[in-house]
C-alpha cells in the first residue's frame, strides 16, 4: 500500500475531529509500545467471516501465533476458525518465491475447502519485498472462479485502527455490492410486518453476544443483511448496499464502510452501542426514527417498554449489590462510554475511564455522561492504573484481557471487556450477565486471603519492630 | 532412524509452528528483571504478548522496536536506539534482549551496529546488559529461537574462563543447567529439587521456574520479569563442578558454554521416563559423591509399578504427537519405552534431533497433515498444544495437552512431565483418558431368535 494510500485512509471526512492531528499515524515510541499491527486489525475486523477461507500470506509469526480466535462465534460454518498462512521460508523470500507460494495456496484451499470466497492477508514481508497480491488475487479468482479478496495491511503501516479501516475499505471496493439480497420467502415475513433491512457494522458477535441482540430485531421485522463482522456470511457482505439503516456499532474504526456506503448508496448511519439498558433502547430507536415507519415506531416502543420492565425485575437483586461501588473503565473507542452508561445503570460510580483510542465524540459523550470534570486516561500504563484504584478505593478494573494478569498481580477485582472474553454482555439480556459477572468478583472472598500475610509473617514483622525498637 | 517427510504443499492449514522470534523472547524471560524487545513492527510484539499471557496467565513483560513505514523503508537501527534508552531509562533492567523479526531480518537491520550506536550515545547505561539475537520468523520456530538466544546470552556474558579466572570445580556442589523450552517451570522445580537433594546447588539458564511459575509476589507490579536467573550467576558457570545440559535443540548452547568456562557437560535429549531419568540420578550420585536419597528411590520404585499397572492400557496404543523436535523425541522414547506406538509423529521444523525418534515417519508439518495421517494410521490418541483441541474433535480421539501454547486449560505450564514423579503421574493420566475409551468393549448381539424384548433399549 502506497504512502498517500495510507494517508487517504486516515482522512475520514465523516469524522467530526478529522481536522485534527491525526491519531492514527502518530509514531509508535519504540520501547513504549502496546497495541496491535494493521494486521492484527484487518485480521480482527474480518476473521468472523465464517464462510471464507483466510490466508494470511507471511512468515510463521503473523498466523502462528493468533489464527485462534476464539472470541467470536459462528452459528454455522467454522471455516474462518482453521489458521491459513503461507509460513513463508528464507528460501521464498531469497529466491522470490512468495508469489507463487501464494499462487498454489489459493488454489489449495479452493480444492480442498471449497470457500465461498478468498481473503487474501497481506503482511510485512510481501509488502517490503514487493509482492503484487492484488494482481495474483485476480489472476486466481478469474483462474478458479472463486473471488480472491486482496486485504493489504501490513503490520508496519500503522496501527490496529489503521487495520480495521483498511479491512473495511477492502470490504466495500471488493464485496459490497455484488449481489443483491434474496427476496425475504413469505414463511418468515412475521404476518403483516412490513421489514426493513439494515447493517450492524463493527459488531464481533464476541461469545454470541449478537445472539442476546438478533431476536429483538427479528420481532420488529428488522432484517440484518449483515452484521460486519459477526456471525457473517460472504453472500451476506455482497449484499450490504441495500440497507436502509446502517448502525455503527462499537467501533468508530469502520466508519469509512458507514460513510461509503452512505456515499454511494444513501443509506443514513448512526453510531449506537448495545451496552447497557438505555443504549439498547436508543439503538433501537434509532433505527425507526431513521426509517420513519410509524408501525415501526410503535413496535420498538412497545417492545422497549416491555423488555425494559422485565430486565428491571431481573437486575434489581443485582443492583443492590452493585450500588455504589467504584469502577476505573480502561479500555479503547465507544467502548469507554457506552459501557459508562450501562455501568451507571447499575448504580456504579465510575471514576475514570480509558480514553487512549477514543474519538472527539466519544470524549463529548463521556463529559456528558461523567460531567465536565471526568477523568480521562490517555496513558494507561499499569502503573497509573494501579495507582488510580489505589487513591480512589476502586472496587473493580474493566479492562482488556492483556490487563487482566496485571489487575490480579495487584490484587484488584477484574472485569475482562475485550475481545477475548468468554462472556456476551450486549443486550438487554447481557446485562444480567455483566452484573453477575462483577458481583462474582467484587465479592468473592479470595481477596482478603491473598491479601492476608501468612501468620508466622506477621510475627516476623513484629520482632523486627520489636527489635528496631530495642535497637533505638 | 525415521524417515523425515518435508513439507510438500504451498498452504499451512492449522499450523502448528510458532516463531522463532518468540522463543527467543522467552528464553530472555527466564532472567531476574529482564525484558525482551522483538525488532519489529508492534504487532510482532503484540501477538507474542497475548500468545505468552495466555499460555502462562501471567502479565508479560515485552517491547517493540515499532518499526512503521517510514523506518522500514529508511532504515530501522535509530528505532532500535530509541527504544533501548527508552527501555534503559523507563525500567533499569538488568538485560535487555534483542530477537530479530523476519521484518527487520529482510530490511537488513543492522543491529550490532545499532546497539554500539546506542552504547556509545548513552554511556550511563553501560552496565545494562544488551544482547541482540538474529531470530527471522521465516525460519525455525519456538524451539529454535529459545535455543539462538541462549547462544548469544552464553556468547555476550559468559565470560572466558582465562579472562574471569574461573576454574571448573572451584564451587564443587554447584551444577549449571541449560534448559531447553520444551521444559515447563513445573519440570524446572522438580529438577531442581532432584539436584539439590543430592546436597548440590542448581544454577539454571534460563529459570522460567522462578519468573512464571505462576506466584503472587509482594510488589504489585514489574514492568520486568519477577524472577528468573540473575545475571550475575552467568559469571559463576565457569566455577561450577558440571553441567546438564536438557533438550538437543541446545547443543549449540552447550559447546558454546564448554569452550568458554571449560566445565565438563552430561547431555539429555530430554528427561522423561525411566531410563533417562535413571541416567540423570546416576550423573549426580558420581558428581556429588553421596549416596542416591531414599525418596527417589521411593519414586522409582513407585513409577516401575505404575508401568506395570498402565501397560495393560498402554501397551500397543496407537499414539499420534504433533509438537516441537525436543519434545517429540523426549514423549515418543518415553511411550515406546511402556509398549505405545507412535503412529503418526508431526513436527514443526527439521531439527538434527528428529533422528532420535521413535517413529516409522516424522512429518515437518501442520496438524491438517496430522489430520490426514492419523485418519491413514488410526491413532487412539492424540498429544498437541491447545490447537489440537479442533483437530482431536474431527478424528474423534481425546486430546493430551502438551507443548506451547495451551490456552484453554488452566495449570498446563505447571505440569511435571520429568523425573520419576512427573512419568508416573502422565503414565497415569494417559492411562485414564484410554479407559475412557473402552477400548476392548464387544458390541452387543441379540440371537435373532432370542425371547428378549427389550433390545433395543438395552442398545441405546
Amino acid at each position: 500500500m502506497k504512502q498517500k494510500d495510507i494517508a487517504a485512509l486516515l482522512d475520514e471526512p465523516a469524522c467530526v475531529h478529522n481536522k485534527k492531528s491525526k491519531s492514527g499515524c502518530a509514531k509508535p515510541k519504540p520501547g513504549a509500545t502496546a497495541g496491535g499491527c494493521a494486521f492484527d486489525g484487518a485480521q480482527i475486523a474480518l476473521l468472523p467471516i465464517a464462510d471464507v477461507a483466510h490466508i494470511i500470506h507471511g512468515s510463521i509469526a503473523c498466523a502462528g501465533s493468533s489464527w485462534d480466535n476464539r472470541g467470536t462465534r459462528s452459528s454455522g460454518s467454522c471455516l474462518f476458525r482453521l489458521g491459513m498462512t503461507t509460513d513463508l521460508t528464507e528460501q521464498d523470500i531469497i529466491m522470490g518465491r512468495s508469489e507463487k507460494r501464494l499462487f498454489h495456496s489459493i488454489k489449495q484451499v479452493i480444492e480442498s475447502y471449497h470457500p465461498v470466497a478468498v481473503f487474501v492477508y497481506n503482511t510485512c514481508i510481501p509488502a517490503l519485498i514487493g509482492d503484487d497480491i492484488d494482481a495474483i488475487c485476480k489472476s486466481a479468482a478469474e483462474r478458479w472462479g472463486t473471488p480472491v479478496v486482496p486485504i493489504d495491511a501490513a503490520g508496519f503501516y500503522g496501527t490496529k485502527n489503521l487495520g480495521n479501516r483498511i479491512a473495511g475499505e477492502s470490504m466495500v471496493k471488493y464485496v459490497c455490492g455484488t449481489r443483491e439480497p434474496y427476496t425475504l420467502p413469505e414463511s418468515v415475513r412475521n404476518g403483516l410486518i412490513k421489514t426493513h433491512d439494515i447493517n450492524l457494522i463493527g459488531e464481533y458477535n464476541i461469545a454470541g453476544e449478537l445472539w442476546h441482540v438478533l431476536p429483538l430485531l427479528d420481532e420488529l421485522g428488522l432484517r440484518v443483511l449483515c452484521s460486519l463482522s459477526g456471525d457473517s456470511r460472504y453472500h451476506e457482505v455482497q449484499t450490504m448496499h441495500r440497507a436502509e439503516v446502517n448502525m455503527m456499532v462499537c467501533s468508530k474504526a469502520m466508519i469509512n464502510v458507514a460513510r461509503q456506503l452512505k456515499d454511494a448508496f444513501g443509506s443514513p448511519w448512526f453510531e449506537g452501542s448495545f451496552y447497557g439498558i438505555r443504549d439498547v433502547s436508543q439503538a433501537l430507536r434509532d433505527f425507526s426514527r431513521l426509517i420513519d415507519d410509524a408501525e415501526l415506531t410503535q413496535r420498538t416502543e412497545a417492545l422497549i417498554q416491555r423488555e425494559e420492565a422485565l430486565i428491571d425485575a431481573k437486575l434489581s437483586p443485582w443492583r443492590e449489590k452493585l450500588k455504589g461501588k467504584k469502577v476505573l473503565l480502561y479500555t479503547g473507542g465507544v467502548k469507554s462510554w457506552s459501557v459508562i452508561a450501562a455501568l451507571q445503570d447499575l448504580g456504579m460510580e465510575v471514576v475514570a475511564t480509558g480514553t487512549k483510542k477514543s474519538t472527539e465524540e466519544d470524549k463529548a459523550r463521556i463529559r456528558d455522561l461523567m460531567g465536565s470534570d471526568a477523568v480521562m486516561l490517555e496513558d494507561g500504563n499499569p502503573r497509573a492504573l494501579i495507582n488510580i484504584v489505589r487513591n480512589n478505593e476502586v472496587d473493580i478494573l474493566i479492562a482488556g484481557g492483556r490487563n487482566m494478569y496485571t489487575a490480579l498481580k495487584a490484587r484488584i477485582p477484574f472485569l475482562d471487556i475485550n475481545q477475548e472474553r468468554e462472556f456476551g454482555y450486549a443486550g438487554y439480556a447481557g446485562m444480567v450477565e455483566l452484573a453477575r459477572q462483577m458481583v462474582l468478583t467484587i465479592e468473592s472472598p479470595i481477596w482478603s486471603a491473598v491479601r492476608q500475610p501468612a501468620s508466622w509473617q506477621l510475627m516476623t514483622n513484629k520482632d523486627e519492630a520489636v527489635k528496631e525498637v530495642d535497637h533505638a | 532412524m525415521p524417515e523425515i517427510l518435508k513439507r510438500k504443499k504451498a498452504l499451512s492449514v492449522s499450523p502448528l509452528k510458532a516463531s522463532q522470534t518468540i522463543g527467543a523472547a522467552l528464553a530472555f524471560l527466564g532472567f531476574r528483571h529482564s525484558i525482551p524487545m522483538l525488532h519489529g513492527s508492534q504487532g510482532c510484539t503484540a501477538f507474542g504478548k497475548v500468545f505468552f499471557v495466555r499460555h502462562f496467565r501471567e502479565p508479560i513483560p515485552l517491547q517493540t522496536t515499532a518499526m512503521d513505514q517510514v523506518s522500514t523503508v529508511m532504515g530501522s537501527e535509530n528505532s532500535v536506539i530509541e527504544g533501548l534508552k527508552t527501555i534503559a531509562e523507563k525500567n533499569k533492567p538488568c538485560l535487555i534482549g534483542i530477537p530479530t523479526t523476519g521484518l527487520s531480518e529482510t530490511q537488513g537491520s543492522d543491529v550490532t551496529m545499532a546497539v554500539a550506536e546506542f552504547r556509545k550515545k548513552n554511556p550511563q547505561f553501560s552496565e545494562i546488559p544488551v544482547v541482540p539475537v538474529s531470530t527471522p520468523d521465516y525460519s525455525g520456530c519456538l524451539e529454535s529461537g529459545f535455543a539462538k538466544a541462549l547462544e548469544a546470552i552464553i556468547d555476550m556474558l559468559v565470560p572466558l574462563a582465562d579472562e574471569a579466572g574461573t576454574i571448573p570445580g572451584r564451587k564443587h556442589n554447584q551444577i549449571n543447567v541449560l534448559a531447553a523450552s520444551f521444559l515447563t517451570p513445573g519440570d524446572l522445580e522438580e529438577l531442581k529439587e532432584i539436584i539439590e537433594a543430592f546436597g548440590l546447588q542448581p544454577v539454571l539458564v534460563p529459570d522460567l521456574s522462578d519468573s512464571l511459575d505462576g506466584h503472587l509476589d509482594s510488589a504489585d507490579f514489574s514492568s520486568l520479569t519477577i524472577g528468573g536467573t540473575d545475571v550475575s550467576e552467568l559469571l559463576t558457570l565457569g566455577n561450577a563442578a558440571a553441567t546438564l545440559v536438557v533438550g538437543d535443540s541446545l547443543h549449540k548452547a552447550a559447546d558454546k558454554l564448554e569452550q568458554r568456562t571449560g566445565v565438563d557437560d552430561y547431555r539429555f535429549d530430554h528427561l522423561m521416563g525411566l531410563e533417562a531419568t535413571d541416567r540423570l540420578i546416576q550423573i549426580l550420585h558420581d558428581i556429588s559423591g553421596e549416596p542416591v536419597p531414599y525418596k527417589l528411590e521411593r519414586q522409582r520404585a513407585q513409577l516401575q509399578d505404575a508401568m506395570l499397572d498402565t501397560h495393560f492400557m498402554l501397551g500397543m496404543t496407537r499414539f499420534a504427537i504433533a509438537v516441537d523436535p525436543d519434545l517429540l523425541v523426549g514423549l515418543s522414547q518415553m511411550l515406546a519405552g511402556v509398549g505405545g506406538e507412535i503412529v503418526t509423529a508431526v513436527t514443526s521444523v527439521n531439527a538434527r534431533s528428529l533422528k532420535q525418534v521413535v517413529a516409522e515417519q516424522v512429518k515437518v508439518g501442520d496438524l491438517e497433515d496430522l489430520e490426514h495421517m492419523v485418519s491413514d494410521n488410526k491413532a487412539e490418541l492424540l498429544i498437541s498444544n491447545s490447537h489440537g483441541v479442533e483437530s482431536a474433535k474431527r478424528l474423534k480421539i481425546p486430546l493430551l495437552r502438551a507443548g506451547f501454547p495451551q490456552y484453554d486449560t488452566l495449570g498446563g505450564y505447571q505440569k511435571t512431565w520429568i523425573a520419576y514423579r512427573g512419568a508416573r503421574q502422565l503414565l497415569f493420566e494417559i492411562a485414564n483418558m484410554l479407559l475412557a475409551l473402552e477400548k476392548g468393549k464387544i458390541q452387543a448381539y441379540q440371537s435373532i431368535y432370542a425371547q428378549k424384548t427389550d433390545f433395543r433399549e438395552q442398545v441405546i
